[in-house]
């Protein structure tokens, strides 16, 4: 199986390991990853499990959907590879992916 | 717009804000002499009766007395189990529907598409006359655009800044309270503490702050919108005052900065900086709107959650202890208090279209209630509901700040300063015990206490 890193605004990574049938955003949770709120438990509703992508890794977590931009546009953090960690699907083709958490969530 | 809403704003360059809403106050009057204004329902007290007694279809959750008669959570559970998504058709606010579960009041808040927040998200409307207009009641792109032109005001960012002052602010309150001997908590520490935070966030007079408590609790409760106690006679002078206070610092600091002064953080300064919004001042009712909802968004919910806090350690002692053992529970416990008291009881919708909602169907045009209060003591979503639990798992799992779009834009202020009151207290005060049963605000939206004895005791000395 593969891994994926979470680099904290204060540099901080945090490995996990790729699981099945899973979003980023619930690795992140089931890793005790801080910085990630997931307060609508990952229902694109909250906007509090954003992440900045790698820009070489950008692409290939799949496509915003207007939801997903709508509620990155209303954080302040909002940065060109954002992401709201909860829309991503983890398949293996993320083996290596690499993302920041922001410094604040909002 | 409204065509009263353009003419106010076609005449803003030339007749002062505050005229037209007297003249505004008038016509309304005159309407009401004639018989030809809409009539305002009238809300006296009496005890309500016991939910199991009533046919499903007469359970009336608009009631403003339901909070305060301690009968809402009975009320709310049977709709939960019987009749999740349940129509009253004939309300002193009109028919509407009730949306009481949590997965059900998530999938409308996120669907702005199907329910729109236009014209005003209260149970019932805005005083006649009066249109208002604030993005909390704007749908996209509007919405957004207007939004984002203000929430950096309350961005993390700019909390960190402010974090020390309101900190300072926070101590001078909490060491002048009387120990040993009761005293209104409501009035000495919630209120004085929200004026304090508004005031900053406004850069507003610091002596003349409890007026924008004052100002912002007659807003929220004329009885049309939301069963509250004031009288359109109070009404209008209040926001004929207010857009004459507003202006006048609105311009006060256009001046200073065309002077050459630095722009501050506050939320003016940010306005006149912002290419959306530095010509609100010539469109009264969406400059009123604005203002009007940071004061009124930020003055009676963390208030109330100041209070609400204090009372539910006293409801569950035990509590207290692991608090008082375990201070680094404290950001849990905030969430924890935010969703026990559900500062806000509900945000209203109309249906856009057509929706199939559990089980029933809400047709175009209809208003559709998200009773917040009542999902969040939705067995199916949070277990044991009813009780205050400091270190609940998932406790920012909670509908209080609403989601989607409109999700709550002051909710990471409204934990800080949350948080830095517990942090302080615990600081100081070994017991904080409510005396006698605390007093209820009439209203079907805020839920909210006009008062609460309580004692406090010093740390060090006993
Ligand atoms: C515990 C405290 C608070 C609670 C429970 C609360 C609750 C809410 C709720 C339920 C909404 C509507 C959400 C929706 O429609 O989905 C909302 C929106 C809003 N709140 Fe709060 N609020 C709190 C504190 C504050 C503070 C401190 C401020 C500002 C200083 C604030 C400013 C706003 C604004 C501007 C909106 C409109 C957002 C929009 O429409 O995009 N709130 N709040
Ligand atoms: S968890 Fe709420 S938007 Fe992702």
């Amino acid at each position: 199986m593969g891994r994926m890193t979470f680099i904290e605004h204060d540099g901080t990574r945090h490995e996990v390991e790729i699981e099945a049938d899973k979003s980023l955003m619930q690795h992140a949770a089931d890793n005790m990853v801080p910085g990630i709120d997931a307060d609508c438990g990952g229902e694109c509703a909250c906007g509090t499990c954003h992440v900045i992508v790698d820009h070489q890794w950008f692409a290939k977590t799949g496509a915003i959907n207007g939801n997903e931009k709508q509620m990155l546009e209303m954080t302040p953090e909002g940065a060109p590879t954002s992401r709201l960690a909860c829309q991503i699907e983890v398949t293996d083709a993320l083996d290596g992916l690499v993302v920041h958490l922001p410094e604040f969530q909002m | 717009m409204s065509i009263s809403t353009l003419a106010m704003n076609l005449s803003a360059r030339v007749v002062p804000m505050q005229w037209q809403i007297k003249a505004a106050h008038l016509a309304q009057k005159t309407l009401d002499r004639i018989g030809l204004a809409a009539k305002i329902p009238e809300f006296v007290e009496s005890p309500l009766p016991d939910v199991s007694t009533l046919a499903i279809e007469d359970i009336d959750v608009s009631n403003p007395f339901l909070w305060r008669q301690g009968l809402w959570g009975s009320y709310f559970k049977r709709l939960r189990d019987e009749q999740p998504v349940h129509f009253q058709k004939n309300s002193p606010f009109g028919p509407f529907w009730s949306v009481t579960r949590f997965d059900d009041i998530l999938f409308v808040d996120k669907h702005h598409e199907l329910f729109s927040a236009e014209p005003i998200i209260t149970l019932g409307d805005q005083p006649a006359g009066l249109a208002i207009e604030t993005f909390i009641a704007m749908d996209p792109p509007k919405h957004d655009k207007q939004r984002q032109a203000v929430q950096n005001v309350v961005a993390p960012k700019n909390l960190k800044e402010m974090e020390s002052l309101i900190r300072q602010r926070t101590q001078e309150v909490l060491d002048n309270l009387p120990v040993d001997q009761p005293f209104d908590w409501v009035s000495s520490v919630s209120i004085e503490l929200t004026a304090r935070m508004l005031a900053t966030l406004l850069d507003f007079p610091y002596e003349q702050r409890r007026k924008l408590v004052y100002w912002s609790d007659v807003a929220a409760a004329s009885p049309e919108t939301t069963g509250g106690q004031v009288e359109r006679d109070e009404f209008f002078p209040v926001v004929a005052e207010v857009a004459q206070a507003f202006s006048q610092l609105w311009r006060d600091k256009a001046a200073r900065q065309n002077a050459g002064e630095e722009p501050g953080f506050d939320i003016i300064s940010l306005m006149l900086n912002n290419e959306d919004t530095k010509d609100l001042i010539h469109r009264p009712m969406e400059f009123l709107g604005n203002l009007a909802l940071l004061i009124v968004g930020g003055n009676d919910t963390t208030r109330n959650s100041m209070t609400g806090g204090v009372l539910a350690l006293n409801k569950f002692p035990q509590e207290f202890d692991k608090l008082k053992s375990n201070p680094a529970l404290i950001p849990n416990m905030v969430s924890e208090i935010i969703r026990w008291q559900t500062p806000l009881a509900y945000m209203r919708r109309v249906a856009k279209v057509d929706v199939e909602l559990n089980g029933a169907t809400i047709r175009k045009g209809d208003k559709v209630v998200m009773w917040y209060a009542s999902g969040n003591r939705d067995e199916r979503a949070i277990d044991n509901p009813d009780d205050f639990i400091i270190d609940r798992k998932g406790a920012r799992n909670h509908l209080s700040f609403g989601f989607g779009v409109h999700r709550c834009m002051g909710n990471r202020l409204a934990e800080m300063q949350l948080r830095i009151l517990w942090e302080e207290l615990l600081e100081r005060f070994d017991r904080i015990e409510v005396q006698g049963e605390p007093e209820y605000v009439q209203s079907n939206f805020v839920r909210g206490y006009t008062s609460m004895m309580v004692k406090v005791s010093n740390k060090n000395r006993s």
